[in-house]
């Protein structure tokens, strides 16, 4: 903490500062909810904050799509930009590690380290690629108890996720009620709808039909299906933002060229110079298997199918208290899906406050800073931080 | 507190589950909580006011009264509580309905615009009365169904609601007997506990 940091973007809080990735090995095999068995594998992940006494004070934090353990701090000084989540998590933070011993990780499936697509199968000394067994939402649970367990961390005081993280939190409290305090499942759903899937499945076409795919054997081959790839996340991008958002942030401006009359040169507005630059940065820092493997867990996830498809059912079985957030430019997860989960829990009589917050940033939104989102957030967590025993 | 929350309080039996329309920052519910171990839920729209409710570890949720409430399953609380909001609401007869579908039992306080002050205040000026109690012009107000404490009555009549017990607060201590005697002259807030 005593190093120079790079300052933060928003200069506002503080920072976790330097923090270090570790790799928790298991050993053990865990069959998988496709019924194939993962017989070995690492999750890489990050803490900040420490365990108090009573080991009462963790929280775990799931991460969506594209995420990772990487949510808050910097890996070096020389660091651009710090962790994901990192106007949230830090000290003085809605989720204060001052108080809070937070663990973040990369699931299972992931390409940040922890085992996955990119990791080398033991059977044949290859990378895995598009053979690494297909996982769903509790895959990820199963596996993030495994590291629970390893870290000596008796119960969550809370779960904490947004978009497929908030799933995963969900599931949490229904596969393991006893051991999830709180649950606060921000920008999410119980499943996804129609037109979810549908962009879900454009993106995986762009990859597929890149052709340095080569039906996923790209890592053997020495190439990577950049284009696809990039397409994929220039797609998934649009989804994240709304409408209003796009245009407040970048209008009709014009990066290249002009409109006046008599010539014909390039025309190139900044949105669509923005999002190649999204898509080029992520297809150098993310593997198409692994994009795959994730939308296709993200299409799967229903949290009611094994419950006769009642969310109220569902939710029975959970004891935690729930937190649920929307915003309300979200059009990928809408607030009307996150009414539905609240609306679930008053059926299931389950203990839940439901918020909505007014935010021009799209599905995004629970990433940016927000003066509202903040304050109930923290006001959420300092309630929690006054329960621990 | 204010007293018709105080008044409530005596209505709403231990361990009960109450849901609280327009919570507000969550007082009533944080008293049913600590005086009688209720479990309650609030509904509540004001920004500020739901942070408040979850700093006190109230639970809300955030939603309009003029909008539905179909959400709230049928006869899924003891109690359904309105303090002070029937005459904010597009539709207060529709809203009465569902307290009582939502709940076994439903509490709406209101204030009484059949009080002498407000009769007074018309009658003497010709104009819509404006008071401490009730300090917005008629144009800029959220109260846009004032109703007297007969005119209440009158509706739980075409409704069928019963009326299990009422009680009428006037504008001091020493005027409550009053309110109680001539409610509809001399209370400010009543506060009517009902059912079906």
């Amino acid at each position: 903490m005593s190093q120079q940091l790079p300052e933060n973007p928003l200069g506002r809080t503080h920072s976790v500062g330097i923090v270090t990735p570790q790799t928790q090995h298991f050993s053990a095999p865990v069959v998988l909810a496709s019924g194939r068995e993962l017989r070995d594998f690492d999750i890489v992940y990050e803490t900040y904050g420490e365990l108090n006494r009573e080991r009462s004070n963790a929280v775990l934090i799931c991460h969506a799509l594209s995420g990772h353990h990487h949510a808050a701090g910097y890996h070096s000084a020389d660091d651009k930009k710090p962790g994901w989540w990192d106007d949230y998590i830090g000290p003085g933070k809605p989720i204060d590690t001052r108080h809070f011993f937070v663990v973040s990780l990369n699931n299972i499936g992931g390409c940040h380290g922890s085992t996955g697509p990119t990791s080398i199968d033991p059977e044949t000394g290859k990378p895995w690629g598009p053979d690494f067994p297909g996982l769903r939402c509790r895959d990820w649970v199963r596996t993030q108890h495994g590291l629970m367990l390893a870290l000596g961390i008796p119960h969550w005081a809370a779960i904490i996720g947004g978009s497929l993280g908030a799933m995963q939190a969900m599931r949490w409290t229904l596969e393991y009620p006893d051991l999830v305090r709180h649950c606060v499942v921000i920008a999410s759903a119980m499943k996804l709808s129609a037109q979810n899937i549908a962009f879900n499945e454009i993106a995986r076409q762009a990859i597929t039909a890149d052709p340095n795919f080569h039906a996923g054997r790209y890592i053997e081959l020495g190439v990577i299906p950049a284009q696809g790839l990039a397409l994929a996340r220039m797609v998934g991008h649009i989804t994240y933002l709304s409408a209003a958002g796009m245009m407040e942030k970048f209008g009709r401006d014009l990066r290249v060229g002009d409109f006046d009359l008599g010539n014909d040169n390039l025309v190139e507005f900044q949105v669509q110079s923005y999002l190649r630059y999204q898509g080029d940065a992520f297809s150098k820092a993310f593997d198409a298997n692994t994009y795959i493997l994730m939308t296709h867990a993200l299409d799967y996830f229903d949290l009611a199918r094994q419950y006769d498809d009642d969310p109220v059912r569902a939710f029975e079985q959970a004891q935690s208290k729930f937190l649920v957030i929307s915003f309300s430019s979200d059009w990928r997860f809408s607030p009307a899906r996150s009414r539905e989960i609240a609306n679930a829990l008053i059926a299931a009589k389950r203990t839940v406050s439901y918020v909505e917050i007014d935010s021009p940033h799209g599905h995004d939104a629970f990433l940016v800073p927000d003066a509202r989102y903040e304050a109930v957030f923290t006001a959420y967590m300092q309630k929690i931080r006054a329960e621990l025993n | 507190m204010r007293f018709d929350l105080t008044l409530i309080q005596n209505w709403i039996g231990n361990g009960a589950r109450v849901l609280d329309l327009g919570c507000g920052d969550g007082t009533l519910l944080a008293a049913l909580r600590d005086n009688k171990q209720v479990d309650g839920l609030g509904v509540e729209i004001d920004a500020n006011d739901i942070t408040h409710c979850i700093a006190r570890g109230i639970n809300v949720i955030e939603q309009d009264l003029n909008a539905s409430l179909e959400n709230f399953r049928s006869a899924s609380f003891d109690a359904v509580v309105m303090t002070l909001a029937l005459q904010a609401l597009r539709y207060p007869h529709r809203v009465l309905d569902e307290m009582l579908r939502i709940g076994r039992e439903g509490i709406v306080t209101f204030p009484n615009f059949g009080h002498w002050r407000a009769r007074g205040y018309l009658v003497g000026r010709g104009r819509m009365p404006v008071s401490k109690f009730l300090p917005y012009t008629w144009y800029d107000t959220p109260n846009i169904h004032f109703c007297t404490v007969r005119d209440f009555e009158a509706l739980c009549a075409e409704k069928n609601i019963r009326i299990i017990n009422r009680a009428m607060i006037g504008g001091n201590d020493s005027q409550n007997a009053l309110a109680q005697a001539w409610p509809n002259l001399f209370a400010v807030t009543a506060v009517y506990h009902i059912g079906r």
